[in-house]
């Protein structure tokens, strides 16, 4: 069974590019528009890693990290935050929330790979 | 899916993006400088930085950076927008929309523009421009050349034969989604591995902790490697465990079972405790399947739980669909709205007794098919929303140009319009608005002379009218000056000396192809567009616009425009023997005049008397050039409709037969313009009907009165139309 991602990111075109590369790597991928989204569809997906923007409308990546760690969700599935800044103030903040990892923008296809077996193992 | 199509995406997701934008400076240059508006814009800013970063544009994504960089200290407060700043988010907006633009079509930005821009934006960073263009950029690669320097330091103290490295878990590590057997797995990539784990403080299996599995481990690895490949595999986990990492210079011992009772060495303060694990003398292959059974497949990450989804209150669900189709579509629908005009046509034509019920089941049919229609064009149709924001950039340009101050306030922003009249009327629109500000507007001095606000207002309205779109372009300037317009207009030959012209008619000069009131060609005009072609745009989109002026209070052009492009009400006339339709949004009211109402005028002309005032009655067949020489006036219908110039006329046809929808079938696609003639349309019959333009029939008409009729008796027709 293929490996299933779920990449929440309010821009269509990061969402796309996600997707190419994911699945040309063999992954299954679930796209969320923000992170209201991303969190709702998390139970049907049960993915084994979640890709997360941060500056998303309705609900940001810290709130996605939050929901699926504590809240209703309350898993440890690997999570990855999408950054464009490489701040290290953003990722201390994101590891806090309880982010796995982080891709950072624009990534090429290699490195998220690698960054994503690193993290899940798939 | 290829890179070029995502490059698209991109592009389409841009002018979502630079839409939002706009509506978001325009939301703070009101006065709304928190919350979810400064978001919105840095968030759209945001997005386009990092699709234009997967595309390498490099300078959209250095440009959005620095302009990223000053919303987020405005959104952070540490920024206060002021004008001055206001005024630079709004131009590096409109830059920021150019960029996107020159990039999509793979051409440049003015490099003027596009430096002193940023060097504003530095300016409220507070860069020193004298850093250079990119002073914000240029850090970061400072950054990067020093974490490279440390990395090379490294390389160079690293002949190493190997690695030991303690590793400690915090239970933070596990619920973060970490998996250590993941990260011994990336190890074991850079060389040979050897792993030993401290499970003396793991509790018996009853009571484990699956949240914090208390365990600790000596890793060996051999490996050449440099050091900083070692980093990057803990490069997540940093923080969350207690870790070492440390080079060994001579090679490790043969058996891994002999190095690993030095583990109490390994723990951590307050870490484990240091008595050698049992697991401690088993070999080092066998010390990872261990690892690998009892800790790690047993991790937290199996354990997630499927709950229900939370109440998703995000925006409304939304679907791109390719416009193609929708249009596919609604020609279907079309075609079904003819058919089903056939069908009740032929029913009819059978004579089928009343009590039969299927004229109820026809006329259910008939609601139906005009309910798939409106359904379907609802799709098409968008709010005027983007346009009229679109409008705010083109205010402040002439504002600038002109140097006369002038706002934008837009009402009915909400209202829907069909797709691609939106589109069209972009460029109309800005046409109107660079005129309203440099010919409606006075200048500074006048104003002020005038007792008015020193900066003038432009106002955009749109709103729904008996089945039309109205759109509004007021200033609140001058007003028209109709001596000036005259004068020109005489000047240039477009009408005779001796015409004397009623209010309206004045106005209407100013769409006359090769009119130009400009005294002095300013920075905005000798564009070589014209009012004209203003007005042939919006009658191409079967709209038409008409002029409302009023000395020194200001003047306002009214842009009237069919909901829809493909279907419309019509009214089933008679004209000559022909059926024709007329369109209904053009008709104010349908007359069969008293013979007291209707009065001769000149050879062949009639005046209609309604309501106190006398207006012209225009044969539409005589226009058509189908007039029949003694056809009798008082045995026609007239149709009330408004003119362009705000005036109404009478049209004469023999007879109303129907109102109905039609599709529109557009004539020059198929055949050639008609004057006086906008489209065509097939009947229940099958039989195609023209669709009347009533303006063009009226200026038909006007244009062959004028010809034969001497200019007393066309002054009373005009007074009389204008009451």
């Amino acid at each position: 069974m293929k490996p299933k991602v779920l990449a929440i990111d309010d821009s269509r075109t990061i969402r796309e590019l996600l997707r190419v590369s994911l699945e040309g790597a063999g992954f299954e991928v679930t796209s969320a528009e923000d992170g209201v989204d991303g969190v709702s569809r998390f139970p049907d997906v049960a993915p084994d890693v979640v890709i997360t923007d941060i500056n998303m409308p309705n609900m940001d990546g810290f709130g996605v990290i939050d929901a699926i760690r504590k809240g209703a969700v309350n898993s440890t599935v690997p999570i990855l935050v999408l950054t464009t800044e490489s701040a290290p103030e953003l990722k201390a903040r994101a590891r806090e929330a309880g982010a796995t990892g982080w891709i950072v923008k624009p990534f090429d296809d290699t490195s998220l790979i690698s960054v994503l077996k690193r993290v899940s193992g798939a | 899916m290829s890179i070029n199509s995502i490059r698209d995406t991109f592009f389409e997701e841009c002018e979502d993006l630079l839409d939002a934008l706009i509506e978001g400076l325009a939301e703070m240059s009101g006065g709304s400088y928190e919350g979810e508006t400064v978001h919105a814009v840095f968030r759209a800013v945001h997005s386009i930085k990092g699709g234009a970063g997967a595309f390498g544009l490099n300078q959209l994504v250095g440009f959005a950076h620095t302009f990223e960089t000053v919303l987020d200290r405005v959104r952070s407060d540490q920024l206060e927008v002021d004008p001055e700043l206001m005024r630079v988010l709004q131009r590096a907006g409109d830059h920021l929309s150019d960029l996107v633009e020159a990039n999509r079509i793979a051409s440049e930005v003015d490099e003027g523009t596009h430096a002193s821009l940023l060097q504003a934006l530095n300016g409220f960073l507070g860069i020193d421009p004298a850093d250079g263009e990119d002073g914000g950029q240029e850090e970061e690669f400072v950054f990067e050349a020093l974490a490279l320097d440390l990395d090379l330091q490294d390389d160079i103290g690293g002949q190493t034969d190997g690695y030991e490295i303690r590793f400690s878990p915090n239970p933070a590590l596990y619920a973060n989604g970490h998996e250590p057997l993941l990260i011994f797995e990336a190890l074991a990539g850079l060389g040979s591995l050897e792993v030993a784990a401290n499970t003396t403080d793991l509790a018996p299996f009853a009571d484990l902790d699956w949240k914090a599995p208390k365990t600790d481990w000596i890793i060996r690895l051999r490996s050449s490697e440099p050091e900083h490949l070692i980093d990057e595999v803990f490069e997540f986990v940093e923080g969350l465990c207690e870790l070492s990492i440390e080079a060994i210079q001579t090679d490790p011992p043969e058996e891994a079972a002999a190095d690993v009772p030095d583990l109490d060495d390994a723990a951590p303060d307050g870490g484990a405790d240091p008595t050698p694990p049992a697991a401690a003398s088993a070999p080092a292959e066998e010390a990872v399947k261990v690892v690998d059974l009892a800790a790690l497949r047993t991790s937290p990450a199996d354990a997630e739980k499927k709950q229900e989804p939370k109440a998703a209150n995000g925006p409304r669900p939304t679907l791109r669909v390719d416009l193609e189709r929708v249009d596919r579509l609604i020609n279907t629908v079309g075609e079904l709205i003819i058919n089903q005009a056939v069908i009740s046509q032929r029913i009819e034509e059978i004579g089928l007794p009343s009590g039969s019920g299927l004229s109820t089941e026809l006329e259910d049919y008939k609601l139906l098919a005009r309910e798939i229609q409106e359904g379907v064009m609802a799709i098409r149709a968008q709010p005027v929303k983007p346009l009229f924001q679109r409008m705010s950039r083109i205010v402040r340009e002439a504002s600038d140009a002109t140097g006369k101050a002038a706002r934008l306030v837009t009402e009915g922003e909400g209202t829907e319009v069909d797709k691609t009249v939106v589109e069209r009327l972009a460029d109309p629109l800005t046409h109107m608005i660079r005129n309203a500000i440099d010919h409606g507007l006075e200048g500074p001095e006048q104003r002020a002379r005038a007792g008015k606000d020193a900066v003038g207002t432009i106002r955009l309205a749109a709103f729904h009218r008996s089945g039309s779109v109205l759109i509004e372009i007021t200033d609140d300037g001058a007003g028209l000056d109709r001596d000036r317009i005259l004068e020109t207009a005489v000047s240039k030959g477009l009408v005779p000396a001796e015409a004397e012209l009623a209010p309206g008619e004045i106005d209407n000069l100013l769409f006359m192809p090769g009119f130009s009131t400009a005294k002095e060609v300013s920075n905005l005009s000798g564009r070589g567009v014209g009012m004209d072609v203003v007005k042939t745009a919006i009658s191409s989109l079967g709209g038409r616009v008409t002029i409302t002026s009023r000395a020194g209070e200001g003047t306002t052009f009214s842009i009237v425009l069919p909901l829809t492009l493909a279907v419309m009400d019509g009214m089933v006339v008679k004209v000559a023997g022909q059926t024709m339709v007329v369109p209904i949004s053009s008709i104010i009211e349908t007359i069969r005049p008293g013979p007291d109402e209707l009065h001769r005028f000149g050879v062949d002309g009639w005046l209609l008397s309604i309501r106190g005032s006398y207006v012209p009655i225009i044969d539409v067949a005589t226009s058509l050039g189908r007039g029949v020489p003694d056809a009798d006036v008082r045995d026609q219908v007239l149709l009330l409709i408004q003119t362009e110039g705000q005036s109404h006329c009478a049209l004469a046809v023999n007879g109303i037969s129907d109102q109905r929808q039609v599709v529109i079938k557009s004539l020059e696609g198929n055949y050639g313009h008609i004057p006086g003639v906008s489209a065509a349309t097939i009947l229940g019959d099958g039989k195609i009907a023209l669709i009347i333009d009533p303006d063009a029939v009226v200026a038909n008409s006007s244009a062959a009165l004028r010809r034969v009729s001497d200019p007393r008796p066309e002054k009373e027709i005009a007074n009389g139309a204008a009451g």
